[in-house]
Protein backbone atom coordinates (compact mmCIF):
# COMPACT_ATOMS: atom_id res chain seq x y z
CA UNK A 1 0.00 0.00 0.00
CA UNK A 2 2.71 2.46 0.99
CA UNK A 3 4.45 2.04 -2.36
CA UNK A 4 1.38 3.55 -4.03
CA UNK A 5 1.11 6.35 -1.51
CA UNK A 6 3.94 8.49 -2.88
CA UNK A 7 2.93 8.38 -6.58
CA UNK A 8 -0.65 8.99 -5.53
CA UNK A 9 0.34 12.03 -3.47
CA UNK A 10 2.41 13.44 -6.35
CA UNK A 11 -0.52 12.84 -8.70
CA UNK A 12 -2.93 14.59 -6.31
CA UNK A 13 -0.61 17.61 -5.97
CA UNK A 14 -0.27 17.88 -9.76
CA UNK A 15 -4.02 17.65 -10.23
CA UNK A 16 -4.37 20.41 -7.64
CA UNK A 17 -1.93 22.69 -9.46
CA UNK A 18 -3.54 22.03 -12.84
CA UNK A 19 -7.03 22.60 -11.41
CA UNK A 20 -5.98 26.01 -10.07
CA UNK A 21 -4.24 26.75 -13.37
CA UNK A 22 -7.46 26.13 -15.26
CA UNK A 23 -9.29 28.81 -13.28
CA UNK A 24 -6.64 31.45 -13.98
CA UNK A 25 -6.85 33.69 -17.02
CA UNK A 26 -3.45 34.12 -18.70
CA UNK A 27 -4.84 37.12 -20.61
CA UNK A 28 -5.23 39.08 -17.40
CA UNK A 29 -1.93 40.69 -16.71
CA UNK A 30 -1.89 42.49 -13.35
CA UNK A 31 -1.23 46.17 -13.93
CA UNK A 32 1.75 47.74 -12.16
CA UNK A 33 -0.11 51.05 -12.31
CA UNK A 34 -2.58 50.29 -9.50
CA UNK A 35 -1.90 52.73 -6.67
CA UNK A 36 0.17 54.98 -8.93
CA UNK A 37 -0.68 58.38 -10.36
CA UNK A 38 -2.60 58.19 -13.63
CA UNK A 39 -0.32 59.17 -16.55
CA UNK A 40 -0.98 62.69 -17.77
CA UNK A 41 -2.48 63.32 -21.16
CA UNK A 42 -3.92 66.13 -23.17
CA UNK A 43 -5.84 65.07 -26.25
CA UNK A 44 -8.39 66.52 -28.68
CA UNK A 45 -12.02 65.77 -27.95
CA UNK A 46 -14.02 63.51 -30.24
CA UNK A 47 -17.05 65.74 -30.54
CA UNK A 48 -15.09 68.97 -30.82
CA UNK A 49 -11.65 68.76 -32.38
CA UNK A 50 -10.80 72.25 -31.18
CA UNK A 51 -11.17 71.40 -27.48
CA UNK A 52 -8.82 69.23 -25.50
CA UNK A 53 -9.31 66.93 -22.55
CA UNK A 54 -6.51 66.67 -19.99
CA UNK A 55 -6.04 64.60 -16.91
CA UNK A 56 -6.23 67.71 -14.72
CA UNK A 57 -9.80 68.38 -15.90
CA UNK A 58 -10.97 65.42 -13.80
CA UNK A 59 -9.11 66.31 -10.60
CA UNK A 60 -11.21 66.31 -7.45
CA UNK A 61 -13.68 63.65 -8.52
CA UNK A 62 -13.77 59.89 -8.70
CA UNK A 63 -14.13 58.89 -12.35
CA UNK A 64 -13.93 56.06 -14.79
CA UNK A 65 -11.64 56.07 -17.80
CA UNK A 66 -12.82 53.68 -20.49
CA UNK A 67 -10.63 52.81 -23.48
CA UNK A 68 -12.81 51.79 -26.38
CA UNK A 69 -13.02 51.80 -30.16
CA UNK A 70 -15.72 51.40 -32.79
CA UNK A 71 -13.83 48.41 -34.24
CA UNK A 72 -13.80 46.57 -30.92
CA UNK A 73 -16.43 43.90 -30.44
CA UNK A 74 -15.86 43.64 -26.67
CA UNK A 75 -16.83 47.31 -26.44
CA UNK A 76 -20.23 46.47 -27.92
CA UNK A 77 -20.61 43.76 -25.27
CA UNK A 78 -19.94 46.10 -22.37
CA UNK A 79 -21.74 49.08 -23.86
CA UNK A 80 -25.15 48.43 -22.18
CA UNK A 81 -23.37 48.11 -18.83
CA UNK A 82 -21.71 51.49 -19.36
CA UNK A 83 -25.06 53.02 -20.38
CA UNK A 84 -26.68 51.74 -17.16
CA UNK A 85 -23.75 53.02 -15.13
CA UNK A 86 -23.94 56.45 -16.77
CA UNK A 87 -27.70 56.61 -16.14
CA UNK A 88 -27.18 55.85 -12.44
CA UNK A 89 -25.01 58.97 -12.18
CA UNK A 90 -22.69 57.45 -9.56
CA UNK A 91 -19.54 58.68 -11.26
CA UNK A 92 -18.70 60.16 -14.66
CA UNK A 93 -17.23 57.98 -17.39
CA UNK A 94 -14.67 59.56 -19.66
CA UNK A 95 -14.02 57.78 -22.92
CA UNK A 96 -10.73 57.27 -24.69
CA UNK A 97 -11.29 56.49 -28.34
CA UNK A 98 -8.34 54.20 -28.96
CA UNK A 99 -6.80 53.97 -32.45
CA UNK A 100 -10.04 54.71 -34.23
CA UNK A 101 -11.44 56.74 -37.10
CA UNK A 102 -13.25 59.84 -35.93
CA UNK A 103 -16.30 59.48 -38.19
CA UNK A 104 -16.70 55.80 -37.35
CA UNK A 105 -16.44 56.51 -33.63
CA UNK A 106 -19.07 59.26 -33.87
CA UNK A 107 -21.37 57.00 -35.89
CA UNK A 108 -20.93 54.23 -33.31
CA UNK A 109 -21.95 56.55 -30.47
CA UNK A 110 -24.91 57.86 -32.48
CA UNK A 111 -26.10 54.36 -33.15
CA UNK A 112 -25.70 52.80 -29.71
CA UNK A 113 -25.79 55.78 -27.36
CA UNK A 114 -23.13 57.81 -25.61
CA UNK A 115 -22.39 56.92 -21.98
CA UNK A 116 -19.40 59.27 -21.82
CA UNK A 117 -19.08 62.68 -20.25
CA UNK A 118 -16.39 63.57 -22.76
CA UNK A 119 -14.49 61.41 -25.23
CA UNK A 120 -10.83 62.07 -26.01
CA UNK A 121 -9.15 60.79 -29.15
CA UNK A 122 -6.02 58.67 -28.81
CA UNK A 123 -5.48 58.13 -32.51
CA UNK A 124 -1.90 56.86 -32.31
CA UNK A 125 -2.47 54.79 -29.18
CA UNK A 126 0.29 56.56 -27.25
CA UNK A 127 -1.83 57.34 -24.20
CA UNK A 128 -2.93 53.72 -24.35
CA UNK A 129 0.69 52.65 -24.02
CA UNK A 130 1.16 55.03 -21.07
CA UNK A 131 -1.80 53.35 -19.37
CA UNK A 132 -0.56 49.86 -20.20
CA UNK A 133 -3.52 49.11 -22.45
CA UNK A 134 -3.01 45.97 -24.49
CA UNK A 135 -6.52 45.21 -25.62
CA UNK A 136 -9.67 47.31 -25.63
CA UNK A 137 -11.94 47.59 -23.76
CA UNK A 138 -10.08 48.45 -20.58
CA UNK A 139 -11.49 50.53 -17.76
CA UNK A 140 -9.74 52.40 -14.96
CA UNK A 141 -11.15 53.75 -11.72
CA UNK A 142 -9.27 56.92 -10.80
CA UNK A 143 -9.67 58.71 -7.48
CA UNK A 144 -9.89 62.39 -6.53
CA UNK A 145 -6.11 62.72 -6.31
CA UNK A 146 -5.68 61.20 -9.76
CA UNK A 147 -4.44 57.81 -8.53
CA UNK A 148 -5.42 54.64 -10.41
CA UNK A 149 -7.33 52.39 -8.01
CA UNK A 150 -8.64 49.64 -10.25
CA UNK A 151 -8.17 48.31 -13.74
CA UNK A 152 -10.66 46.17 -15.60
CA UNK A 153 -9.21 44.23 -18.51
CA UNK A 154 -11.84 43.26 -21.04
CA UNK A 155 -15.55 44.08 -21.03
CA UNK A 156 -17.25 45.22 -17.85
CA UNK A 157 -20.26 43.19 -16.74
CA UNK A 158 -23.03 43.85 -14.23
CA UNK A 159 -21.45 41.57 -11.64
CA UNK A 160 -18.08 43.36 -11.72
CA UNK A 161 -19.80 46.73 -11.52
CA UNK A 162 -21.98 45.85 -8.50
CA UNK A 163 -19.41 43.78 -6.63
CA UNK A 164 -16.17 45.63 -7.31
CA UNK A 165 -16.59 49.02 -8.96
CA UNK A 166 -19.55 50.48 -7.04
CA UNK A 167 -18.21 49.63 -3.54
CA UNK A 168 -14.80 50.97 -4.54
CA UNK A 169 -16.28 54.21 -5.88
CA UNK A 170 -18.32 54.74 -2.70
CA UNK A 171 -15.22 54.17 -0.59
CA UNK A 172 -13.16 56.58 -2.70
CA UNK A 173 -15.88 59.25 -2.78
CA UNK A 174 -16.18 59.14 1.02
CA UNK A 175 -12.50 59.98 1.42
CA UNK B 1 7.22 34.25 -77.32
CA UNK B 2 10.30 33.93 -75.14
CA UNK B 3 11.25 37.58 -75.60
CA UNK B 4 7.75 38.63 -74.59
CA UNK B 5 7.99 36.56 -71.45
CA UNK B 6 11.41 38.01 -70.60
CA UNK B 7 10.07 41.49 -71.12
CA UNK B 8 7.17 40.77 -68.78
CA UNK B 9 9.58 39.47 -66.14
CA UNK B 10 11.74 42.53 -66.54
CA UNK B 11 8.79 44.88 -66.11
CA UNK B 12 7.48 42.94 -63.11
CA UNK B 13 10.94 42.86 -61.56
CA UNK B 14 11.41 46.58 -61.79
CA UNK B 15 7.94 47.15 -60.35
CA UNK B 16 8.84 45.14 -57.24
CA UNK B 17 12.12 46.94 -56.88
CA UNK B 18 10.24 50.20 -56.79
CA UNK B 19 7.97 49.02 -53.97
CA UNK B 20 10.66 47.64 -51.69
CA UNK B 21 10.83 49.76 -48.57
CA UNK B 22 13.89 50.35 -46.47
CA UNK B 23 13.83 48.66 -43.05
CA UNK B 24 14.61 51.85 -41.27
CA UNK B 25 16.55 55.02 -41.69
CA UNK B 26 19.44 54.00 -39.48
CA UNK B 27 20.73 50.40 -39.53
CA UNK B 28 22.28 50.83 -36.07
CA UNK B 29 18.92 51.83 -34.59
CA UNK B 30 17.21 48.90 -36.30
CA UNK B 31 19.84 46.47 -34.98
CA UNK B 32 19.33 47.67 -31.41
CA UNK B 33 15.57 47.59 -31.85
CA UNK B 34 15.77 43.99 -33.09
CA UNK B 35 17.95 42.96 -30.18
CA UNK B 36 15.73 44.70 -27.58
CA UNK B 37 12.46 43.56 -29.13
CA UNK B 38 13.69 39.96 -29.00
CA UNK B 39 13.81 40.23 -25.21
CA UNK B 40 10.31 41.67 -24.86
CA UNK B 41 7.02 39.88 -24.93
CA UNK B 42 4.11 40.94 -27.10
CA UNK B 43 1.15 41.51 -24.77
CA UNK B 44 -1.40 40.46 -27.35
CA UNK B 45 0.10 37.23 -28.69
CA UNK B 46 1.82 36.23 -25.53
CA UNK B 47 4.06 33.53 -26.93
CA UNK B 48 5.69 35.86 -29.40
CA UNK B 49 8.37 38.44 -28.88
CA UNK B 50 7.81 42.05 -29.77
CA UNK B 51 10.12 41.44 -32.72
CA UNK B 52 8.08 38.52 -34.06
CA UNK B 53 4.59 39.85 -33.57
CA UNK B 54 2.50 41.62 -36.17
CA UNK B 55 -0.17 42.70 -33.70
CA UNK B 56 -0.98 46.42 -33.95
CA UNK B 57 0.11 46.93 -30.33
CA UNK B 58 3.46 45.29 -31.07
CA UNK B 59 3.92 47.67 -33.99
CA UNK B 60 3.13 50.62 -31.73
CA UNK B 61 5.52 49.40 -29.07
CA UNK B 62 8.28 48.89 -31.65
CA UNK B 63 7.66 52.47 -32.75
CA UNK B 64 7.96 53.66 -29.12
CA UNK B 65 11.16 51.66 -28.60
CA UNK B 66 12.60 52.96 -31.88
CA UNK B 67 11.91 56.53 -30.79
CA UNK B 68 13.53 55.92 -27.42
CA UNK B 69 16.61 54.47 -29.13
CA UNK B 70 16.82 57.54 -31.36
CA UNK B 71 16.57 59.68 -28.20
CA UNK B 72 19.65 57.79 -27.04
CA UNK B 73 18.06 56.18 -23.99
CA UNK B 74 19.84 53.21 -22.46
CA UNK B 75 18.49 49.66 -22.72
CA UNK B 76 17.79 49.81 -19.00
CA UNK B 77 15.68 52.97 -19.36
CA UNK B 78 13.73 51.54 -22.30
CA UNK B 79 13.00 48.28 -20.48
CA UNK B 80 11.98 50.22 -17.35
CA UNK B 81 9.60 52.32 -19.47
CA UNK B 82 7.79 49.18 -20.59
CA UNK B 83 7.90 47.40 -17.22
CA UNK B 84 6.38 50.45 -15.46
CA UNK B 85 3.42 50.19 -17.83
CA UNK B 86 2.96 46.49 -18.45
CA UNK B 87 4.73 44.87 -15.51
CA UNK B 88 7.40 42.17 -15.49
CA UNK B 89 5.21 40.22 -17.89
CA UNK B 90 6.78 42.04 -20.85
CA UNK B 91 10.15 40.56 -20.01
CA UNK B 92 10.99 37.16 -21.41
CA UNK B 93 13.54 36.88 -18.60
CA UNK B 94 11.70 38.04 -15.47
CA UNK B 95 13.82 39.43 -12.62
CA UNK B 96 14.47 37.42 -9.47
CA UNK B 97 11.91 38.57 -6.86
CA UNK B 98 9.96 36.95 -4.05
CA UNK B 99 7.10 36.29 -6.46
CA UNK B 100 9.36 34.72 -9.08
CA UNK B 101 11.57 32.64 -6.77
CA UNK B 102 9.62 29.47 -7.55
CA UNK B 103 9.98 30.14 -11.27
CA UNK B 104 13.75 30.48 -11.06
CA UNK B 105 14.49 27.94 -8.33
CA UNK B 106 11.80 25.38 -9.25
CA UNK B 107 13.81 23.38 -11.81
CA UNK B 108 16.81 23.17 -9.47
CA UNK B 109 14.60 22.13 -6.53
CA UNK B 110 13.15 19.39 -8.73
CA UNK B 111 16.63 18.32 -9.85
CA UNK B 112 17.97 18.11 -6.30
CA UNK B 113 14.79 16.36 -5.12
CA UNK B 114 15.06 13.83 -7.93
CA UNK B 115 18.74 13.24 -7.13
CA UNK B 116 17.97 12.62 -3.46
CA UNK B 117 15.13 10.25 -4.35
CA UNK B 118 17.42 8.36 -6.72
CA UNK B 119 20.21 8.07 -4.13
CA UNK B 120 17.80 6.83 -1.45
CA UNK B 121 16.27 4.26 -3.79
CA UNK B 122 19.65 2.97 -4.95
CA UNK B 123 20.98 2.68 -1.41
CA UNK B 124 17.86 0.83 -0.29
CA UNK B 125 18.15 -1.60 -3.19
CA UNK B 126 21.83 -2.19 -2.44
CA UNK B 127 21.02 -2.99 1.17
CA UNK B 128 18.46 -5.51 -0.02
CA UNK B 129 21.11 -7.26 -2.14
CA UNK B 130 23.68 -7.25 0.66
CA UNK B 131 21.28 -8.70 3.17
CA UNK B 132 20.09 -11.44 0.90
CA UNK B 133 20.40 -14.82 2.65
CA UNK B 134 20.33 -18.01 0.69
CA UNK B 135 19.86 -21.45 2.09
CA UNK B 136 22.28 -24.37 1.52
CA UNK B 137 19.86 -25.92 -0.88
CA UNK B 138 19.71 -22.71 -2.94
CA UNK B 139 23.51 -22.46 -2.82
CA UNK B 140 23.90 -25.95 -4.23
CA UNK B 141 21.39 -25.18 -6.95
CA UNK B 142 23.30 -22.07 -7.93
CA UNK B 143 26.56 -24.01 -8.17
CA UNK B 144 24.94 -26.74 -10.22
CA UNK B 145 23.43 -24.23 -12.62
CA UNK B 146 26.68 -22.33 -13.01
CA UNK B 147 28.68 -25.48 -13.70
CA UNK B 148 26.19 -26.80 -16.20
CA UNK B 149 25.65 -23.48 -17.93
CA UNK B 150 22.25 -24.78 -18.92
CA UNK B 151 18.90 -23.31 -18.33
CA UNK B 152 16.72 -25.15 -15.88
CA UNK B 153 13.12 -24.63 -16.67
Amino acid sequence: MSRFLLPLTIFAVMVGFLAVGLTLNPREIPSPLIGKAAPAFSLPQLHDDGKTLSLDDMKGQVWLLNFWASWCSGCRTEHPVLMDFARSGVAPIYGMDYKDQRDEALAWLDQWGNPYQVVAVDAAGRVGIDYGVYGVPETYVIDKQGVIRYKQIGPLDDETVTKKILPLIQELQAK
Amino acid sequence: MTWLFSLLLLVAGSAWAGEARPLGDDPAVEARLKQLAGELRCLVCQNQTLADSNAPLAEDLRREVREMIVKDMSDREIVDFLVSRYGDFVLYRPPLKTTTVLLWAGPFVLLVGGGIALAVTLRRRQRMVENAVITDEEHRRVERLLSQGVKES
